[in-house]
């Protein structure tokens, strides 16, 4: 019985998918001409393989095409629908351990997280901080990631916060900065770095359109709050308070 | 065959990394909101279109760009391809080094523009604006961002000038802008600042700081290793706020002969 509507669905995902080729090819097609421009004409060497690079830049496509389908019918509608169900319900402490959740679980797994704090306890080993045994490097590289983690739930909390409250995310974030540059005074050369990188490897290709969705659908769901105003502005915490927990925890560890 | 072994693993990989999201959403859904969500078979079948398409993404990338585009980073700070001899002179000028920064300019804006979680974030806004804001503005002026960023990040690396110098001159010149940007630009171009760096471009661009910090003369791969993937957070910021604030100008002009008439 509902079999022509369900056939019509699924023509109607297809439709969609077929631009998303489209629009994927489109997308990279900048890298690949990059890549080939510096291959061929600067280093002037040929391709190592060019069936791997056929079959590799075949499956970016396809990739880069399914995931911007999932993002607009799964990851924006739960995101939105999430957003709008816990302003329903009016729980302010759930909403908040939601956000700090998504903030904490999504970071501490983070591969790109993973291996810069692997990279930062060689350095900190070879600066002999901390002793170079493989034990003490693993436990300052998951002391690091526990903090940039840390740092990012309690990034992602206060943002939702402040759409809550309508504040203005400048001051805020202004506010971040001053806290941050003074830090930079205090903190060990060899964490600055680090601790500058760390503010950008924390947010997920997942967790991006996730939070997202998350703070414009909260925004659109409380009345007096505009979206665009109020509703960005969650990754832009996430990718600030993680800089200054980090060079904190450079300020403890080298002491 | 064993691109189809990569691509399991990848795939099992990247379920990995999204099990933390799933099982929390689960949980609350389940636990706290107990509602179910309108459509849910739509979006779960949306939320495996993601995974599987992240998985076939960067499995595809690792096949067939990073270890080119790896190489290349190498290549191109290497001393037999700068000075043409097997090791550098003790002192290098700055410009000897020009293909390194055109290299990071280019790869810098390439990868900004095939990067998953800026077309989703640049998406929502033109959404939410209701068109007010284009999608390809906001990314190619993220895009032109990151590409003055990595190329200025990779010069200071070859000058070994400090990097809170930049980035604290860069954090300046972002709350001077942002006292006369547009309002709603402000928390999008911020958000955009984190967005920018994620699975295409930083193992590009990591591996272009450490090739260059390694090579050239006088560097420190522990010091100066580090640090492009900030250039390519705060620089964006500035040049989203600079294209709202030329876009505001431009629709002000434009407004006012037609007052006139």
């Amino acid at each position: 019985m509902k079999s022509p509507a369900l056939r019509n669905n699924w023509f109607a995902l297809l439709k969609m998918f077929g631009l998303h080729i489209v629009g994927a090819c489109r997308d990279l097609a900048p890298v690949v001409l990059v890549t080939v421009f510096f291959q061929l004409v600067v280093l002037g060497q040929p391709f190592p393989d060019f069936l791997d690079l056929v079959v590799g830049l075949l499956m970016v496509v396809l990739g880069l095409a399914l995931f911007v389908l999932g993002l607009e019918i799964g990851l924006f509608p739960i995101g939105e629908a999430m957003a709008e169900a816990f302003a329903r319900k009016g729980s302010l402490f759930w909403l908040l351990t939601f956000g700090f959740g998504i903030g904490f679980s999504t970071t501490i797994a983070e591969p790109a997280l993973i291996a810069v704090a692997r990279e930062a306890s060689v350095v900190a080993a070879m600066g002999q901080y901390i002793p170079s045994d493989p034990e003490a490097m693993a436990s300052y590289a998951f002391g690091l990631r526990l903090t940039v983690a840390l740092s990012v739930g309690i990034a992602i909390l206060t943002g939702l916060i402040r759409i809550l409250k309508g504040w203005p995310v400048q001051y805020l974030i202004i506010g971040g900065y001053l806290f941050v540059i003074l830090l930079t005074f205090f903190a060990p050369e060899e964490i600055i770095g680090i601790a500058y990188d760390s503010g950008g490897v924390t947010t997920s290709t997942v967790t991006v359109p996730l939070v997202t969705a998350l703070g414009v659908g909260l925004a659109a769901s409380i009345r007096g709050r505009n979206p665009l105003l109020d509703g960005f502005g969650l990754i832009a915490f996430a990718s600030l308070l993680p800089i200054g927990f980090v060079m904190i925890y450079g300020m403890a560890v080298y002491g | 065959m064993k691109i189809f072994t990569d691509l399991i693993h990848t795939l099992g990989m990247t379920f990995k990394d999204v099990a933390p999201v799933l099982v929390l959403l689960l949980f609350f859904q389940f636990a706290i909101l107990r509602k179910p969500l309108p459509d849910w078979r739509r979006m779960a079948f949306g939320f495996a279109c993601v995974i599987v398409g992240l998985a076939l993404f960067l499995d595809g990338l690792e096949t067939a760009l990073f270890p080119i585009g790896r190489l290349m980073a190498t290549q191109l700070s290497a001393p037999q391809f700068v000075f043409g001899t097997e090791t550098a002179p003790a002192q290098a000028d700055w410009y000897a080094y020009a293909w390194v920064y055109l290299f990071g300019a280019l790869i810098g804006f390439a990868t900004t523009i095939a990067e998953p979680a800026l077309i989703a974030v640049s998406f929502k806004a033109q959404e939410v604006s209701r068109g007010g804001l284009h999608q390809w503005g906001l990314r190619l002026a993220v895009a032109f961002g990151v590409s003055a960023g990595i190329a200025l990040g990779t010069f200071r690396i070859v000058t070994g000038t400090p990097l809170y110098a930049y980035i604290i001159a860069g954090y300046v010149l972002v709350v001077i802008q942002t006292v006369f940007a547009p309002r709603e630009i402000i928390p999008l171009a911020y958000d955009s600042g984190g967005v920018t760096t994620s699975t295409v471009t930083v193992p590009l661009v990591a591996a272009l700081g450490l090739g260059l910090s390694e090579t050239v003369p006088g560097r420190n791969p522990a010091l100066d290793g580090f640090g492009l993937i900030a250039f390519a957070s705060v620089f964006p910021i500035m040049s989203v706020m600079g294209y709202a604030q030329i876009a505001q100008a431009l629709a002000k002009r434009r407004r006012r002969p037609s007052k006139e008439s």
